[in-house]
């Protein structure tokens, strides 16, 4: 019962999750706990990247870095994200 | 891609030699920032160096002050495609306040106000090649710029010299910063252009 499969199998359910409008999605901040729209965070765009912030704490939630060619994004600032359907 | 012909200068056909591969001379100092802009009185600034063995080596603004002054005249270049060449600079020499630092470690990381970081090896800090600094143009570095001081380390790319920096943390290993952590290289050497992971 420890079957797995690989990560191939996650493309429908990302693709499925990203196609949300993410101004509607909730996030939890990881530092503070609150839970808020990503609409009402604070987002800070400088030419390294873009960075998003609990408007609450001002914890970094988020970091978007797209050079037009590779893009890398980390929301290791959030426990979880919510979108709904 | 307009930079291949926006690195040539309006002189004459030749690339200028003090421009690494990639850049695009700017007359201007684009400003760039992640977070607010931290408002650091100079009564209440500190620098510090920590090292394995716990020891913190200090400095307020006026003991800054009373340090060897440098005036640097240095070229810097932004992961961003820009360079800015001829660019001047005062500020303090991480070799004296290197001075008195016992450590075995390599490799930095510098954190700022606001908590930014950015790592840097040693090696990169000493021999004149960086600076606390906390003037630029003749004038106090302006907060938008990093004031009331930011490291300068003109030979990497400029989100290595962090702005309002507040101390070093020796590190045995080498560890990403901020935006090391987000796809931009460990080390950033303009010259072998290492943007990039
Ligand atoms: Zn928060």
């Amino acid at each position: 019962m420890t079957g797995h499969v690989d990560g191939n199998a996650i493309a429908g359910p990302l693709a499925d999750f990203f196609s949300f409008d993410v101004t509607m999605a909730t996030g939890r901040c990881r530092a503070c706990g609150t839970v808020a729209e990503l609409a009402r965070a604070m987002v800070y765009i400088s030419g390294a990247g873009t960075v998003v912030r609990c408007s609450t704490c001002d914890h970094v939630l988020a970091v978007l870095v797209d050079t037009g060619e590779r893009a890398w994004i980390d929301f290791g600032g959030v426990t979880a994200i919510e979108v709904r359907r | 891609m307009s930079f291949i012909t926006r690195g040539f200068t309006g002189r004459g056909r030749e690339r200028d030699d003090r421009l690494p591969p990639g850049q695009t001379l700017v007359g201007d100092f684009p400003v760039l920032s992640a977070g607010p802009t931290p408002d650091i009185d100079t009564a209440d600034w500190e620098f510090t160096i920590r090292t394995e063995s716990g020891a913190q080596h200090s400095w307020n603004w006026d003991q800054l002050m009373a340090l060897p002054i440098e005036d640097v005249t240095t070229d810097i270049h932004c992961v961003t495609h820009w360079s800015k060449l001829g660019t001047g600079w005062r500020g303090v020499a991480l070799d004296t306040l290197f001075e008195g630092v016992d450590t075995d470690y390599a490799y930095t990381m510098a954190h700022s106000y606001g908590g930014y970081t950015t790592n840097v090896p040693l090696d990169d800090l000493l021999d004149g090649k960086a600076w606390i600094a906390f003037e630029f143009d003749g004038e106090p570095l302006d907060p938008e710029h990093g004031g009331p001081a930011r490291l300068l380390v003109p030979h990497l790319y400029f989100w290595k010299s962090a702005k309002w920096v507040r101390g070093l943390v020796m590190m045995e290993d080498d560890e990403p910063g901020f935006w090391e952590q987000n796809g931009y290289h460990l080390r950033g050497d303009p010259w072998k252009e290492e943007r990039y992971w």
